[in-house]
């Protein structure tokens, strides 16, 4: 009798332990972020994205069910992140690698999509050349030179400026930012006057203001890291009496984001920026995707690292649908070749070409509506390409 | 793994007496070295990680020899890690992609390195030594930093591209080339850090960390001491920044960075600084359960990490190594 029952047991155990396998394909995603150190928040924004499309859209596509498998590499570190990413295709079995905060990270795991033949979608990391090293992977958010590039050109032709002073970080992204600015900026006819490299961290920039305002420049370029520094910045700019009506003060969107404005108060009133999203953006799609967000995650306005991971997604369950649910790296990239969507920051598409993003780049200034900043779009250029894999083309 | 530190003052025992105890093979190392052969058999899927817990394991050995021997306590020592790691990935990224020679190179000029700056190591000691490392370290960060034409800066050294091992095994996907080249070299560097722990050298090392005035009374040249067990410790750790630049055909700035430095210290004191296993246990124990903690929760794993980082510190103060020889100690003398 004891015998028999714990073989019924045993039985039922054994077909528990089946059941999920049998009853269901799955897809699995790997997502390699730093959900923990200094860069944790773009982690937890870019998490809540892909939790929000999945709770919207059901976590089964093409007749799959998706799994997330989620790895953290605690900060820039490519040798984590690879081994993350080979030990997620070799003992985890994923299908696709995604997430990728930081551009060390998508880089080293490139090499394992391209060498393991896995899709890879990048939510973030915007260094241009990252989409060159492997044939599977594609990026959903933004290259620096498309934002920078685009700025310059903008800033030359309609921005009423033919001489700009630039000040960045002295740091791959920052050189990045700059180079893109002054080539397009030159190329449509400005003058760089002078140009100062500040050190990546630091907390003080009035002798940098200083400088700059003693040339009395048309108008300054700026890029610095995102945290803390846009405000400081923005402190030094007020307090050196630099006013951004008089000489005009360009950026990239983190200049000049949420809590950036909270920091800077009224000295950012008139800095005008270039970037591919903002929660303010007035479309219908994107005030139902703030709501959204805002309702399940404590009421925090989406950036664009959330953009980044809801963008992913969509983009992970529309290459499945097209596929029919294969999910080898050769049908998934193939139909992920020249998708189009619409975001919550308006029309997307994928370069059939680089397997980057195509977008349209909003040129906005902050104004007080209604009592608080906000980044207001004036102006858009539509379909802008990454130039840089656009220029490697010549 | 009870090799307990060999008491400097045995009663009743001539110093070759104590040195050549040392040499001898207890089995506990003979089972520990046969067990570094498991994950092959056993976790075949976990062989990335075991390549880069063997080459930790270097790095926190080569720590050791400083650290726990010399008693000179650094805060920098990831300048030569990252010095050989760039080094070895430069070499690679110019086109010459053989692994054993640039390993070599790496460890020649991270060695280099060392050399240079034992010069000033040897003259300072406490609160002064560990500033001192600690500036170096920074220095060199920036320097990498700003050097991006060489380093590629934040974005980290591309186009790193290594031959197959010996010319016929190429890195794979599942880790097992990698796992084997890091466990062989960190084999032989360990028999190496053995044979000079157990030497009169090794012996001048503890004399100079238990009583620096005394040593040179008997007649013991500290500087130069401390400037060769540095310059080889320099080295070392080279070896096992171009054994991760190999690997993983990557360099990033973190390599050179503080938070590497401090956790490899931590690694050291988890284990037991002064024991040749120490640093090596130490690796294994941290980079295992940041595996698994990590993988429980992505976002709140370090509260883990750092409760048992308290928990050892507070009931091992002398490392898991320095509990278990009071532990076997306790269990002799009571039978």
């Amino acid at each position: 009798m004891r015998a028999s029952h714990l073989l019924l047991a045993g039985i039922a155990a054994t077909a528990l332990g089946l059941t999920p396998v049998l009853a269901q394909e799955s897809v699995k995603i790997g997502v390699i972020m730093t959900y923990s150190g200094q860069f944790a928040d773009a982690a937890t924004q870019m998490d809540n994205g892909i939790k929000l499309y999945m709770k919207q859209h059901g976590d089964t596509v093409a007749g799959k069910k998706i799994e997330i498998i989620r790895k953290d590499t605690g900060g820039p570190a490519p040798d984590v992140a690879k081994r993350l990413a080979q030990e997620l295709v070799v003992r985890d079995k994923v299908d696709i690698l995604a997430g990728f905060v930081l551009t060390p990270n998508a880089m080293a795991a490139s090499d394992v999509s391209d060498q393991a033949k896995k899709f890879m979608v990048i939510m973030n990391a915007a260094t241009a050349i990252i989409t060159t090293k492997s044939n599977y992977s594609t990026r959903v958010s933004q290259t620096l030179p498309q934002v920078t590039e685009t700025l310059g050109k903008w800033a030359a032709t309609k921005g009423g400026v033919t001489k700009a002073y630039s000040m960045v970080s002295d740091y791959g992204p920052g050189h990045d930012a700059q180079g893109g600015f002054e080539r397009a900026f030159k190329a449509a006819g400005g003058e760089i006057v002078g140009a100062v490299r500040m050190p990546v961290a630091n907390p003080d920039f009035s002798a940098f203001v200083q400088r700059a305002k003693d040339l009395n420049p048309q108008s300054i370029f700026t890029f610095v890291p995102g945290g803390a520094q846009p405000a400081a910045l923005g402190k030094a700019f007020a307090e050196r009496g630099v006013n951004p009506k008089t000489i005009k003060i360009f950026g990239t969107g983190e200049v000049t984001d949420d809590a950036a404005l909270k920091n800077m108060g009224d000295a950012a009133l008139d800095i005008i920026t270039a970037w591919h999203y903002d929660h303010n953006h007035d479309s219908k799609l994107n005030k139902d995707f703030v709501a959204a967000y805002k309702k399940d995650f404590g009421g925090d306005n989406p950036n664009f690292f959330a953009l980044g991971g809801y963008d992913g997604m969509h983009l992970i369950y529309e290459t499945l649908k097209k596929t029919g649910g294969k999910a080898d790296g050769d049908s998934l990239i193939a139909a992920a070749k020249g998708l189009k969507w619409e975001s919550p920051r308006g029309p997307v598409s994928i370069d059939p070409e680089t397997r980057d993003i195509i977008q349209t780049i909003y040129i906005r200034r902050v104004e007080k509506v209604g009592g608080e900043l906000k980044n207001v779009e004036f102006d858009k250029i539509e379909n802008v390409k990454d130039p840089v894999k656009e220029a490697m083309k010549k | 793994m009870a090799t307990a530190d060999t008491p400097i003052n045995a009663p009743g025992q001539t110093p070759h007496q104590i040195l050549a105890a040392g040499m001898r093979w207890r089995p506990i190392e003979i089972v520990f070295w046969l067990a570094a052969l498991l994950p092959f058999v056993v976790a075949p899927d976990y062989l990335v990680l075991a390549s880069q817990i063997a080459i930790t394991a270097l790095f926190a050995l080569s720590l050791d020899l400083i650290l726990g021997y010399a008693g000179i306590v650094s805060l920098g020592h990831a300048a030569f890690f990252g010095g050989g790691a760039y080094t070895a990935g430069i070499i690679a990224k110019a086109g010459w992609g053989e692994p054993l020679s640039g390993l070599l190179i790496a460890a020649i000029v991270a060695g280099i390195f060392g050399y240079a700056s034992s010069f000033i190591i040897a003259r300072f000691r406490h609160l002064t030594l560990i500033m001192m490392t600690l500036g170096l370290g920074l220095l060199l960060h920036e320097a990498a930093n700003s050097a991006g034409w060489l380093t590629g800066g934040s974005d980290g050294l591309q186009g790193v591209r290594m031959w197959p091992l010996l010319g016929t095994f190429s890195f794979d996907l599942w880790g097992k080339v990698a796992y084997t080249y890091s466990l062989v070299v960190l084999f032989l560097l360990f028999l190496v850090a053995r044979r000079l722990i157990n030497s009169p050298f090794g012996l001048a090392l503890r004399g100079i960390r238990e009583n620096p005035t005394r040593m040179p009374a008997i007649g013991a040249p500290n500087n130069a001491h401390i400037r060769k067990i540095y310059t080889i410790a320099a080295a070392m750790a080279g070896a096992a920044g171009a054994l991760l630049a190999q690997t993983t055909e990557t360099v990033s700035l973190e390599s050179l960075g503080f938070q590497r430095s401090a956790e490899i210290l931590v690694m050291l004191v988890l284990g037991g600084a002064g024991r040749l296993y120490g640093g090596l246990i130490g690796a294994l124990i941290f980079m295992v359960a940041r595996d698994q903690f990590s993988g429980i929760n992505p976002q709140y794993w370090y509260f883990w990490i750092g409760i048992l980082l308290v928990v050892v510190v507070m009931f091992l103060p002398n490392g898991v190594l320095g509990g278990l020889s009071r532990l076997t100690s306790l269990w002799r003398s009571r039978s």
